[in-house]
């Protein structure tokens, strides 16, 4: 997982042609290649993150109840902040869980 | 004069009656008229009402959730939560000031709205999106928008 071949040259344009063909969503990476992640906050312009709008939060509170973290969702660091403060509030709110299981 | 926006949220026990979750409000209501500030109280779908909890809080499965947008100032807010802490029936109540952050993100909306003014001008079209244009496409095809949230490390 390391030694991903995220930047190699050979391997990232083998990635390329192989989304081109096979299309959307990318169900057989082999292991090596990722889709680039694009920050949600950014590529929707969503402007401000809202501690009531708790079905965009849910997207970033897996099933333990941890905020997920910015190397897995991909979110900007900038957004990232704001997601966060607005996932504490909800909790105080009971909106969202603190831990579940 | 001070003029923020706050917005107060605080969540009653399910087992209250309507009047008693109506007295709570009034006393609200009649703190910050008392203090020279105004509210209001939108009704949000699914977020405002009877609504299930994330954990449990003494107990306690539901809630009902009471949404209000107050404007005024830094002392009215202080004494309102100060009030609601001594509040049986209630669970939680949350005040966060919202007038910055609605200022920032007004802010970034128009900045963004003009910036695409001034390139489409640039490409010598209409500053607006014309009907029939087609989706927006993007700078970048290979950039993937279908983010579902959740993406796991392969």
């Amino acid at each position: 997982m390391a030694f991903g071949g995220k930047r190699s040259g050979p391997g990232g344009a083998r990635g390329r042609d192989a989304k081109a063909t096979d299309g959307k969503g990318g169900q057989q990476r082999r292991g090596l290649f990722r889709r680039r992640k694009v920050c949600k906050f950014c590529a929707d312009k969503i402007d401000d993150i809202n501690y009531k709008d708790v079905k965009l939060l849910g997207g970033f509170v897996p099933e333990r109840g941890k905020v997920l973290p910015r190397r897995i969702s991909g979110t900007c660091a900038k957004h990232q902040r704001a997601l966060r403060i607005a996932i504490v509030r909800a909790r105080q709110l009971a909106l969202l869980p603190y831990a579940s299981d | 004069m001070v003029n923020r926006t706050y917005e107060l949220v605080y969540v009653v026990q399910p087992d209250a009656t309507e009047e008693q979750v109506n007295d709570l409000q009034t006393q609200v209501e009649q703190i910050v008229q008392r203090m020279g500030g105004s509210l209001e109280k939108p009704e949000i779908p699914g977020l405002t009402g009877r609504r299930r909890l994330a954990y449990e809080i003494g107990h306690h499965k539901e809630g009902i959730y009471v949404l209000n947008v107050i404007k005024g100032g830094g002392d009215l807010v202080k004494e309102i939560d100060r009030r609601l802490r001594n509040v049986e029936i209630l669970m939680r109540h949350l005040v966060v000031r919202v007038d910055e952050d609605q200022q920032r993100a007004a802010r970034a909306r128009t900045k963004r709205q003009e910036e695409s003014r001034r390139r489409r001008v640039a490409r010598g079209l209409p500053p607006e999106r014309q009907p029939g244009e087609g989706p927006q496409t993007l700078d970048d095809s290979d950039d993937v928008v279908d983010f579902d949230g959740l993406e796991a490390e392969v």
